[in-house]
């Protein structure tokens, strides 16, 4: 990185005044040898330092963004002084078990961490060839998930939420509970929290004492009242920090970043200021490869014991999966736990919705020598037949349930049982995989055997009759 | 670092692009190297001598002043021996010699050379001194892979009389091989050659288009085949399919050379074909299927503007492919990530944006990029085919988008993604009523000597589809029990279709490769069941009885249950119905 750190020079010198301040940006003009990205630190009349990013520069002006805010930042009195480096954050295994602000200074009482080694926050892409590929089943005791949607360790799952959707308790539910099958290694989180309110933060740290992970954790807190820019770095502090210990310590370490819409938002608000041509609903153009820089820091590398499983959370503005936060977060993500407003009226929890829900990485990390043999196949049976309820209820709606053919009717007591039994679970209940997979069959054998053709003979053999012992004695009746 | 004012330096840095002034002497889309660390750019305009500079690398920390030197030629690829096998970024520098340059992270300013230059390659001349050659014509062959004979060409804009050719031998890619006399004087030629990305290589003339290619995928090759030459689009939402779709076509298709091009997606999608192709075999030759494969690998983190580019690095190591007479399948993944790619310089060249910010280019350089496709007869008077597959991945799964919509004028075949069929996890979940192939005609006869009935199962297939289609609107109003049983027969063999022969997962061993036999058989099954249910449903039969027949519940499991090289139960299968079938219409005949 020949450029990243530049020959030393006066770094002391402070340029005065500032040509246009405008939102989030300050222009300042005959600033000397300063570099793209850049940072700065710019005081106003009032002594404060803010932090700001040098956007875009040429040999007349310097755009800067200010990161705190240009509240009280005016044309004459403002004294800009760049620093000669980009965005960088101290990294050290010491911070587990601290909290940080936005922009990664200690808010926790304690001392700023022995500056090991300073590391640039945008990061650096992973080479494909030095990626392992990611395998390792995660078991997170929600069936929804493991049995449908399995997370695998170097993932990039995404829960798609709506206001007022459980996903705080979700995600906390799985940071609780999630675990290899057959290792003991526990997890190390990174947690990022941008705009979100005080009582959520507050939610997550009750949570991690709680479940005596706290020493774990390493937060990042940009919470609602602080500026809004600020949550641009957030991520990226976490990330960085995360990038440390997974890749140098070796620790496996899952990701959590919530709100990436309150994110999205800061990055329209950004490029607003700068006059960009808007893209899709005010986002700008570039939305996917900013969210990209971010998203695909997760995963596994060569050479390294270590792994990051990224779970960011998004709220979708009107529940709205099309909206460009969740769509273009869908498209760089592998696959999204969707969670369904429906679902949690009629009292499921967890809410994850059967259908739009889907894990890319599923496929290579279940069935033979992963989780059990039988588990491919019944997680595809399982979103066939549950389309079908789908289709059904909607026949139902129109005809009337009575109206219906004894198979559709058929359907529709599977469909109950399937989010009744499979879906819902309570918030303490760790379910292991093989539990999971069991109701599932249970839940299947509701159905004709002959309808449930996406599984071998073989299978069936075995799995369906133990079904249908088990759900006729779930319900007590003799067979 | 500050240079003499005059010097060509850096007077302007907005992320990807970047002024320079002092640059009078600069030539459009001349490689320039910015900076103490030698960034790579591009000029892309000039205006007396303020030339604007698309960097293919992270400018974070440039600064104005810094030297800008001209390199005197425009973005090139090398072409040689080599290539296959190998992954590379968007502008052609190998991710392997990246790694072991500087480990797992891709740093600025990496410096590897694309092709190996002290390699040394088995040359076996197949011309002699003193014979005329012509653009394009073979001179020798070099082993490339077990699968791939290399063949070394004249470069394009070369003709004379070869003085000179290199006895067979090993020899490195710098050494000459041959020396023409050519009316500007002798030249050289060496095993390996340079060609600017953005120029396609000349051909002698095009093709009409013939041959299907064949992909293994039931869907694709029966209803909506693509030809050997052709082009394609593969639009759907997230999560739909594009990428899947294409890996399989990109293994199982029966062209001679695949490039896969990953243009702006997943680090983790490349990694799992670099560790799946050489594990899968061909089903032709049996040979590990990254011995005839060219990854280009630019996924959405790296940087923006070398993504632009990747889509040409691809195409034109395609060209230098099907210039020796191969047929070559390029899968770009996805088409939309590049136009994003394109948008985004654009509004930092400042540029007038047209329909949703994309530049009022964006049609003329899509049809430009599917322009490359064809079946051809080469310089040497052989025949050379590029299929191009694109990924569309439209805003919100809506294909009234500029991407979408302008893509579909430019190519003949449309595979269009549903999220409801993804969904309901009906893999490949492309739509069979709002796709379409253009060349089901071009490639009739083709099949037709292979498969008498395929145009009439074809036609029947999509008949069957059609009207259940309709059927599905009364359905959804009365329910299906209204219905008489010759609809329901409909509703019945279109569910027989989807469940028995449209379904076909990429994860299926034994499925996930149907070769056009199977395609067939499994076919005729259930349109025979349709053919003889019908007749039986006029002559009085219940639908029930047809449905409970014990050899029903087989025909959707006959996919999976018998791969390609158990025909012989697929036809017992077919045996089996049949004398249900017979042994009921006995029943029913008066
Ligand atoms: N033919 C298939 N067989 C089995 N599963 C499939 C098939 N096609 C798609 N899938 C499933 O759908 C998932 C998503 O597919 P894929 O990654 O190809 O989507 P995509 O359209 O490329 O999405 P994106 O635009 O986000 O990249 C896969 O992970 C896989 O589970
Ligand atoms: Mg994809």
């Amino acid at each position: 990185m020949a450029e990243a750190k530049r020959e030393p020079r006066d770094y002391g010198l402070q340029q005065i005044g500032a040509a246009r301040i405008d939102g989030p940006l300050v222009v300042v003009e005959r600033a000397r040898d300063v570099g793209y990205d850049e940072i700065a630190e710019i005081v106003g009349e009032d002594g404060r330092i803010r932090i700001g990013r040098v956007l875009d520069v040429s040999d007349r002006q310097v755009v800067l963004q200010v990161l705190e805010g240009t509240t009280g930042l005016s044309n004459r009195a403002t004294r800009t002084r760049f620093l000669g480096e980009n965005f960088r954050l101290s990294v050290s295994a010491d911070m587990l078990g601290r909290v940080y602000d936005g922009l990664g200074r200690p808010i926790d009482g304690g001392p700023a961490p022995l500056a090991l080694e300073r590391r640039d926050i945008n990061g650096m892409p992973i080479n494909p060839t030095a990626r392992h590929y990611p395998r390792e089943f995660i078991q997170t005791g929600l069936s929804a998930i493991d049995g449908m949607n399995a997370l695998v360790r170097g993932q990039k799952l995404p829960i798609f939420s709506g206001n007022g959707l459980p996903h705080d308790r979700v995600s906390a539910q799985i940071v609780r509970q999630a675990r290899l099958i057959d290792a003991s290694v526990d997890f190390s989180i990174v947690f990022g929290a941008m705009g979100v309110k005080h009582d959520v933060a507050e939610f997550f740290i009750r949570n991690f004492e709680e479940s005596g992970v706290l020493a774990r954790v390493v937060m990042f807190l940009s919470l609602a009242d602080a500026p809004s820019v600020e949550r641009l770095l957030t991520p990226r502090m976490a990330l960085t920090m995360a990038e440390h210990l997974a890749f140098d310590c070796g620790q496996h370490v899952l990701v959590l970043l919530t709100d990436m819409t309150n994110y999205c938002e800061s990055l329209r608000e950004v490029g607003t200021a700068r006059g960009e041509i808007p893209g899709r609903k005010g986002y700008p153009g570039y939305l996917y490869s900013d969210l990209a820089s971010l998203y695909e820091r997760a995963g596994r590398i060569v050479g390294s014991t270590g792994s990051i499983t990224q779970m960011p959370i998004l709220t979708m503005p009107s529940d709205d999966i099309s909206h460009p936060v969740p769509d273009l977060t869908g498209y760089i993500t592998e696959g999204q736990i969707v969670l369904d407003r429906d679902l949690t009226h009629r009292g499921v929890y967890p809410p994850i919705a059967g259908l739009p829900s889907l894990s890319r990485l599923m496929k290579d990390g279940i069935g033979k020598g992963f989780t059990r043999d039988d588990h491919p196949a019944l997680a595809s049976q399982l979103f066939a037949c549950y389309a079908r309820v789908k289709r059904v209820r909607g026949l139902a709606d129109v005809v009337g349930a009575e109206e219906l053919g004894a198979l559709d009717k058929l359907y529709l007591k599977f469909g109950e049982a399937f989010e009744q039994r499979f879906l819902n679970q309570g918030e303490d209940e760790n379910r292991p995989i093989a539990t999971t997979l069991d109701i599932g069959w249970e839940t299947l054998s509701i159905l004709p055997r002959d309808e449930l053709h996406r599984v071998s003979d073989a299978l069936l053999d075995v799995h369906y009759a133990q079904g249908v012992a088990a759900a006729a004695s779930a319900k007590g009746d003799p067979l | 670092m500050s240079t003499s004012s005059d010097s060509p330096h850096v007077t302007r840095i907005s992320g990807p692009i970047i002024t320079a002034s002092g640059l009078a002497a600069a030539q459009m889309y001349e490689v320039v190297r910015v900076g103490a660390s030698g960034l790579i750019g591009e000029v892309v305009k000039l205006n007396h001598g303020q030339a604007t500079i698309q960097v293919y690398e992270d400018t974070t920390l440039l600064a104005p002043g810094a030297p800008v030197q001209l390199t005197g030629a425009p973005l090139s690829v090398l072409l040689g021996p080599g290539l296959i096998g190998n992954i590379y970024d968007g502008i052609q520098r190998p991710l392997p010699g990246i790694q072991a340059q500087s480990g797992a992270w891709i740093r600025r300013g990496e410096k590897v050379a694309p092709l190996d230059t002290e390699r040394r390659w088995h040359f076996v001349p197949v011309l002699r001194a003193g014979a005329d050659v012509e653009p394009g014509q073979v001179i020798g062959t070099v082993a490339e892979t077990p699968l791939v004979e290399h063949r070394i060409l004249v470069p394009p804009e070369l003709a004379g009389t070869l003085r000179h050719v290199a006895p067979e031998g090993d020899y490195t890619l710098l050494d000459p091989v041959a020396e023409v006399a050519t009316a500007a004087g002798p030249r050289e030629i060496a095993l390996m050659q340079r060609w600017p990305v953005r120029v396609p290589r000349p051909i002698r003339e095009r093709l009409r288009i013939t041959e299907p290619l064949v992909t293994g995928q039931r869907i694709i090759d029966t209803l909506f085949p693509i030809g050997k030459g052709g082009t394609a689009a593969i639009p759907g939402g997230f999560g739909t399919g594009k990428t899947i779709t294409q890996h399989q076509l990109a293994k199982w298709s029966d062209a001679d050379i695949i490039v896969y091009i990953g243009c702006g997606e997943r680090g983790n999608e490349m990694t799992e074909v670099l560790r799946e192709f050489p594990e899968i075999r061909d089903p032709k030759s049996g040979l590990p299927l990254m011995d005839r494969t060219i990854l280009i690998a630019n996924t959405s983190n790296m940087p923006v503007a070398a993504r632009e580019v990747s889509i040409y690095t691809g195409i034109t190591l395609a060209e230098y492919y099907r210039d020796q007479g191969r047929s070559v399948a390029v899968f770009a993944d996805s088409t939309s990530r590049w136009a994003e790619a394109l948008r985004e310089l654009a509004a930092r060249l400042e540029e007038m944006p047209a329909e949703e910010g994309f530049p009022a280019t964006l049609p003329t350089r899509l049809a430009q990029f599917y322009e490359r496709a064809g079946s051809v007869t080469t310089l040497a008077g052989e025949r050379g085919a590029i299929t191009i597959v694109g990924a569309v991945s439209p805003p919100g799964g809506d294909f009234s988008e500029p991407v979408t919509q302008h893509t579909q004028r430019f190519i003949r075949c449309f595979w269009a993604l549903d999220s409801e069929l993804a969904n309901a996890r009906h893999y490949p979940s492309i739509n069979w009523l709002r796709s379409y192939s253009e060349y089901a005609g071009d490639v009739a006869a083709w099949w037709g000597a292979r498969a008498a009935d395929w145009s009439e199962l074809r036609a029947e297939a999509i008949g069957v589809l059609q009207r259940e289609e309709r059927l599905q609107q009364i359905v959804k109003l009365v329910g299906p029990d209204v219905l008489p049983d010759s609809q329901r027969l409909i509703l019945f063999i279109a569910e027989l279709l989807k469940d028995g022969f449209l379904t076909q997962s990429a994860f299926d061993d034994k499925d996930m490769y149907c070769d056009p036999v199977r395609q067939m058989t499994l076919l005729r099954l259930i349109l025979n069941l349709y053919l003889k249910g019908r007749e039986l449903v006029q002559q009085g039969a219940p639908l029930l009885k047809i449905q409970q027949l014990p050899a029903v519940p087989g025909i959707v499991r006959a996919k999976s249950a018998f791969g390609n090289d158990e025909q012989a139960a697929l036809g017992r299968l077919g045996a089996e119905l049949a004398a249900q079938l017979e042994a009921l219409a006995g029943e029913y005949r008066k």
